[in-house]
C-alpha cells in the first residue's frame, strides 16, 4: 500500500534537484503552523464557551426591589425551596462598588438607593416557577434574572469565534490542497521531457505519479513538521502568559488531552491530504496531456 | 527496395492460406489509417501496409511528408484519428491509456533528438528501460554495462549527457532503444548528428539487431545509409501518402509477404 513510498536510488534519481526544494516544505509549513494555532485558538475558545456556559446554566440573579430590608425573609425563603442548591446575598458593598465604576463617587453614595441582590444556583430538574413563587410571596417585586440571558451575547460570540476558527482551518486546508496542485503541475511541467521519455518507453501512469507524489509527501512531511514545532513552540509561548490567564479564568487549562490528539493529527492529516491531492492531481494532469 | 508495407486487406480479410500465413508474420498492420493534429489537415491519409516481423525497413520522403508523424504512431505516442492500427496482432487503435505501456516496452524507440535525461548519466539512461520494466539492480548492473560496452561507451557510464558528443549522445539513445530487446526498433534520422564513420558503425548495431530478428524501421534521407543494408525494404511518404503508383506496396506478390 505504501510501496510508492519507498524509491531505490535510482528511481529517486529521476526527478532532479534536491529534496526540499520547491515551495512546496515552505506552504505546508506555514499552513500546519497558522492552522495549529488557529485550531488551538479555536478549542480553547470551545472549551472556555462550554464551561462558562455549563458554570451558568443553573444560576440566578434574585433582584428584590424593596431593598435590604425583607432580604432576609426572601434569602430564607429561596433557601427553604425544593431544589435550591445554594442562595447567596450579594454584599451591598460588592454593588456599590459595582456601580462606583459606572457612576463614579455617586455610586457609594448612601443616599443612592440599591436593590438587594441573590445569587441563586438551582439543582437541574428543580421546579424554577415554583421556586419564584415562594420568593415572591416573601419579598413582593423580585424578580429572577438568568445569567444566560445576560451572557447569551458573549456566549453567541464566542460560538461564531469557534467556527470562524474550524471554518479557518477547512480554507486553509482547501488553500494547501490548490497550492499543492500547483507545486504538482509546475513539477509536472518542468519535468515534461523526463515524463515524455518514461511514457515512451513503457512507463505506466501510475509510475510516473509515485515519482511526483512521493516527493511532495516527503516535503510535505518535512514542512508539516517544521510547522507543528513552531506552532507548539508560540502555544508554549502563550502557555506562559495569556492562556495561563485564560486557565485561571476557567480554573483549569484551556486545552484538554483530546484537544491536544487532535491538534497532533492536524499535520499528519495535511500530510496525508497533500499527498493525495498531488497523486489525483499528477494522475488526471497525465490523462488529460496524452 | 520494394516495399513490404502491404495492403492491409490481405492479411485481415483474405481467407487464403498465403494470406493468414502474412497474417502470422505480420508485426504491426494499418488498415485506412489517418492523423491529423487538432482541426489541421490530414498529415497522413489512408495509409493500408502491413510490416513484417524481422525485417528492415527504410522510411524515406521529403521534409514535412509524415514520417516523424507514422514513427508516433508506430511507437504509440499517437493515436490515429481514423482507421486502425494492429500492433503484436492487438487492435491498439482504440485500446485503454493503461493498456500501452506493456506495448511500448516492446517498441525501441531511438528519436531524432535522442530525448536522454539529462540529468541522469548515460549508465541511468541506459538502464531506465529495464527500470520501468521493473527489473532489479543486480539484473539491470550486467546487461547495462554489456550494452554501453556494445556501443563503445563503457568508459563513459557516469558521463552525463551534457558532457557527451553528439555521437556519444546517439550511442546512449540507442542503447536505450535496444537494451530490453525490443521486438520493433523505431529510428527518427538516427545519424542526423554523426559522421559518416559512426553512420556506418550504428547501421552495423542496427542491422546486428535485425539479425537477432528485431524489426528495425529507420527514417532517414541519407541515400549512402540505405545503400548500406543490402536487402532492406524501403517505403517513401510523400504528403502523408504512401507513394505506390505500381501499387505493389498495396497488393504485393506473395514471395514479399516474408523480411
Amino acid at each position: 500500500m505504501f510501496d510508492w513510498l519507498f524509491a531505490a536510488p535510482a528511481e529517486r534519481r529521476l526527478l532532479p534537484g534536491g529534496r526540499f526544494r520547491g515551495p512546496t516544505p515552505f506552504v505546508i509549513a506555514i499552513m500546519t503552523f497558522a492552522m495549529m494555532t488557529v485550531a488551538a485558538a479555536g478549542l480553547a475558545l470551545s472549551n472556555a464557551a462550554g464551561l462558562v456556559a455549563q458554570g451558568i446554566e443553573n444560576r440566578y440573579a434574585v433582584q428584590i426591589p424593596a431593598g435590604t430590608n425583607i432580604l432576609p425573609r426572601a434569602l430564607a425563603a429561596a433557601r427553604s425551596s425544593p431544589g435550591v442548591v445554594k442562595a447567596e446575598p450579594v454584599p451591598e458593598a460588592e454593588m456599590r462598588r459595582t456601580l462606583e465604576s459606572w457612576l463614579g463617587p455617586a455610586g457609594v453614595d448612601d443616599q443612592l438607593p440599591v436593590p438587594a441582590l441573590i445569587t441563586l444556583d438551582i439543582a437541574d430538574n428543580a421546579n424554577l416557577a415554583a421556586i419564584a413563587r415562594r420568593v415572591e410571596a416573601a419579598a413582593p417585586g423580585a424578580r429572577f434574572i438568568a445569567h444566560r440571558e445576560v451572557l447569551e451575547p458573549l456566549l453567541r460570540a464566542i460560538w461564531v469565534l469557534k467556527w470562524l476558527a474550524l471554518s479557518l482551518v477547512a480554507l486553509m486546508a482547501a488553500a494547501t490542497s490548490a497550492a499543492v496542485v500547483l507545486a504538482a503541475r509546475g513539477a509536472l511541467d518542468t519535468n515534461r521531457s523526463t515524463i515524455e521519455v518514461m511514457h515512451g518507453i513503457g512507463a505506466t501512469d501510475i509510475q510516473v505519479t509515485n515519482l511526483f507524489q512521493r516527493k511532495i509527501a516527503l516535503d510535505s512531511l518535512v514542512g508539516a513538521m517544521a510547522g507543528a514545532v513552531a506552532a507548539v513552540l508560540v502555544l508554549l509561548l502563550l502557555a506562559g502568559g495569556g492562556t495561563a490567564f485564560a486557565g485561571d479564568l476557567m480554573g483549569r487549562s484551556p486545552l484538554h488531552g483530546l484537544d491536544f490528539v487532535m491538534l497532533g493529527l492536524l499535520p499528519l492529516a495535511l500530510v496525508v491530504l497533500a499527498t493525495w491531492v498531488a497523486r489525483t492531481a499528477v494522475l488526471s494532469t497525465l490523462r488529460q496531456a496524452t | 527496395m520494394r516495399g513490404h508495407w502491404q495492403g492491409s486487406g490481405r492479411c485481415a480479410r483474405s481467407p487464403s492460406r498465403a494470406g493468414r500465413d502474412e497474417a502470422l508474420s505480420a508485426i504491426v498492420e494499418f488498415d485506412s489509417v489517418g492523423l491529423r493534429y487538432g482541426t489541421g489537415a490530414e498529415v497522413l491519409r489512408d495509409l493500408d501496409f502491413r510490416l513484417g516481423r524481422g525485417t528492415f525497413y527504410f522510411l524515406t520522403g521529403p521534409s514535412g511528408a509524415g514520417k516523424t508523424s507514422l514513427l508516433k504512431l508506430l511507437y504509440l505516442a499517437q493515436r490515429p484519428t481514423r482507421g486502425r492500427i494492429r500492433l503484436f496482432g492487438e487492435e491498439l487503435s482504440e485500446a485503454p491509456r493503461d493498456v500501452l505501456p506493456n506495448f511500448r516496452r516492446r517498441i525501441g524507440v531511438v528519436f531524432q533528438d535522442f530525448r536522454l535525461i539529462r540529468h541522469l548519466s548515460a549508465f541511468d539512461n541506459v538502464a531506465l528501460p529495464l527500470r520501468i520494466a521493473g527489473k532489479s539492480e543486480v539484473d539491470v548492473e550486467g546487461p547495462v554495462r554489456e550494452m554501453l560496452a556494445w556501443v563503445g561507451l563503457a568508459d563513459r557510464a557516469s558521463a552525463r549527457p551534457a558532457t557527451l558528443s553528439g555521437g556519444e549522445q546517439q550511442r546512449v539513445a540507442i542503447a536505450r532503444a535496444v537494451i530490453s530487446q525490443p521486438e520493433i526498433l523505431v529510428a527518427d534520422e538516427p545519424t542526423g548528428n554523426v559522421d559518416a564513420e559512426m553512420a556506418g558503425r550504428l547501421m552495423n548495431l542496427f542491422s546486428a539487431l535485425n539479425r537477432l530478428g528485431t524489426t528495425v524501421v529507420v527514417a532517414t534521407h541519407d541515400i549512402g545509409l540505405i545503400a548500406s543494408i543490402p536487402g532492406a525494404q524501403m517505403v517513401r511518404l510523400e504528403n502523408g501518402s504512401m507513394v505506390d503508383p505500381t501499387g505493389a506496396l498495396r497488393n504485393p506478390p506473395p514471395d514479399r509477404g516474408q523480411g
